[in-house]
């Protein structure tokens, strides 16, 4: 098996949803999805352009309010509905326990302030007010991403598009959080710096001990790094299981066909 | 027309109590941007348009008023708008600090501490603290709201980054009353020790269409990093005319082969300091 075992076994789910939906007019964007993400566990979702996922990612991180169901997330042992709560306490959560990685990294990232600006915000958000301190952690972040010390005064305009996405990965993961959404994160990258990142991403994932939900259209990102893996189409889930058990033996026609037109090299 | 044909202050009447209320919003709530619907001035935004509708506002017949621009009251904007308010309000006009009971000012704070019963009207090209940080309007309310500010810190974190101390001299955020973040207008940083103050100061913003508020003695305190502490800083020099060393210093070109001298920017300081007998090196090599 190539993901990650789960790191943690626990018996409450960090996060839990339950017949969600979102509609765009009469059309739908995604609808009755549910499933369980433990703690330490990768999910990938994917499906082709169009089928919810990101709609569905946009509704799990709080950008989009559901019309239906429920989004349930592990606060202090409590389940809470993130959907339903405040909005200062659903952005508080969005800079602390959450982090959202764009597939643009210049969506995710400040591009006129430094490196250390930027992995430095979300400390600053949550009240460091020690310069020093700040810029020792983001050092730190940068080391973690691969990112040369001497870059961290340089504006992201500088960097390459493989650099902003592991800049961008700094900043979101630096205050440590429990669960992360990733919306294509090798997207428009080429394949050697997709192969970095992965393996840069899957380091993280299991160093921390981090729970991810991770969007993509990539069938070989998923394989990488996610332990569940769910297939969408028209905003629909088609099938749910083990990655490994879904790509092998595909039993939705659309999970077939998805699997078939994977290119051979 | 003459002067006679304005309404006092020249505002109408139902102006100057929206603006009133607004005005007891926004002290009401210190440090929030109160909205209003600022009118046009028959002078050009940037010129301050903000600070004499609040001023037109608080105008009271027996009010004498004092303008500064830049702490000089001698300047073509602080001679208009004072000439404006003895025109179309008729009030008495000062250049006194101590004198005055409703002072405008653009970026200075008198160096003279005010007092109770004093009203300070700031003029403010652009109210929001966070706007070079974040463009969205929307974004900004919704950071101010939720009391999102981390978003101030990158920006001095950048500062110190990049030049090694927090760069930002003026217009240089606070936090009041431990709730909003302010932009105090664009006065030197070294004035920002004086914002905690016994009198009113207001502030307003003609083009942005806002007012905020400091009631007296509210506490605001100037961002900083613990390690990297806010410092009220001026030009390392005495005034040339009056000897002060505590006053904030322009520094003035005398001639084309490098010759400068550091004036008090306060003109009422620095006149105040030499009718009493101060005597700055510039005067004693003229002596």
């Amino acid at each position: 098996m190539n993901a990650p075992a789960p790191v943690v076994a626990s018996d409450a789910p960090l996060l839990r949803v339950r017949g969600l939906e979102k509609r765009y007019g009469a059309r739908i964007g995604c609808a009755a999805v549910s499933f369980d993400l433990w703690p330490g566990e990768v999910m990938g979702i994917v499906g082709e352009s169009g089928s919810g996922k990101s709609t569905l990612l946009g509704c799990l991180a709080g950008h989009m309010a559901p019309d239906a169901g429920e989004v349930l997330f592990d606060v202090g042992g409590v389940l809470r509905d993130t959907a339903r709560m405040a909005e200062a306490e659903r952005r508080r959560l969005a800079r602390t326990d959450w982090a959202f990685v764009h597939q643009h990294a210049h969506e995710g990232l400040r591009m006129g302030v430094s490196a250390g600006g930027n992995v430095g915000e979300r400390l600053m958000a949550v009240g460091a007010r020690h310069y020093g301190d700040i810029r020792a952690q983001a050092l730190d972040w940068l080391g973690r991403v691969e990112i040369a010390a001497d870059r961290i005064d340089d504006r992201p305009t500088a960097f390459s598009g493989g650099m902003r996405q592991r800049l961008q990965i700094a900043r979101n993961l630096v205050t440590g959080p429990r669960l992360v959404f990733m919306d294509e994160p090798t997207g428009g990258l080429d394949v050697s710096v997709q192969a970095r990142l992965l393996d840069l991403l899957r380091g993280l994932v299991r160093e921390m001990g981090l729970s991810a939900i991770i969007v993509t259209h990539d069938l070989a990102v998923v394989r990488l790094l996610a332990d569940r893996l769910m297939v969408m189409k028209d905003g629909l889930v088609v099938e749910q299981g083990l990655t490994d058990q879904v790509l092998d033996d595909p039993q939705h026609a659309y999970t077939q066909l998805l699997v078939a037109s994977v290119l051979q090299v | 027309m003459t002067a006679t044909d304005y309404n006092f202050a020249y505002l109408d009447e139902q102006t100057k109590r929206m603006i009133r209320r607004t005005i007891l919003k926004a002290l009401a709530i210190p440090g929030y941007q109160a909205p209003f619907a600022s009118r046009e001035m028959p002078m050009p935004y940037g010129w301050g348009t903000g600070g004499v509708q609040v001023t037109a506002a608080v105008l009271t017949p027996e009010d004498r008023l004092k303008v500064i621009d830049q702490g000089a009251d001698d300047t073509t904007n602080a001679v208009s708008i004072r000439r404006f308010f003895a025109r179309t309000a008729g009030v008495a006009t000062t250049e006194a600090t101590t004198e005055a009971t409703v002072i405008q000012t653009r970026h200075r704070i008198p160096e003279t501490p005010l007092t109770e019963g004093q009203i300070l009207v700031y003029q403010v090209p652009i109210p929001e603290p966070l706007r070079f940080l974040e463009p969205r309007e929307t974004e900004t309310r919704k950071m101010h709201s939720l009391e999102e500010y981390g978003l101030m810190h990158v920006k001095l974190y950048e500062d110190i980054a990049r030049h090694g101390a927090i760069a930002t001299a003026y217009a240089y955020p606070v936090k009041v009353e431990g709730r909003y973040v302010m932009d105090p207008s664009p006065i030197p940083k070294f004035d920002n020790p004086k914002l905690c103050s016994p009198a009113i100061q207001l502030f307003g913003a003609g083009r942005e269409q806002r007012i905020y508020a400091l009631p007296p003695h509210c506490s605001v305190v100037s961002l900083d990093f613990e390690d990297h502490p806010f410092e009220p800083s001026k030009a390392d020099a005495a005034c040339g005319l009056c000897g002060a060393t505590d006053s904030y210093l322009d520094e003035v070109i005398t001639d084309d082969e490098g010759g400068r001298m550091f004036l008090c920017s306060d003109t009422d300081y620095c006149a105040g300091r030499q009718a009493a007998g101060h005597r700055g090196a510039a005067q004693e090599d003229a002596a």
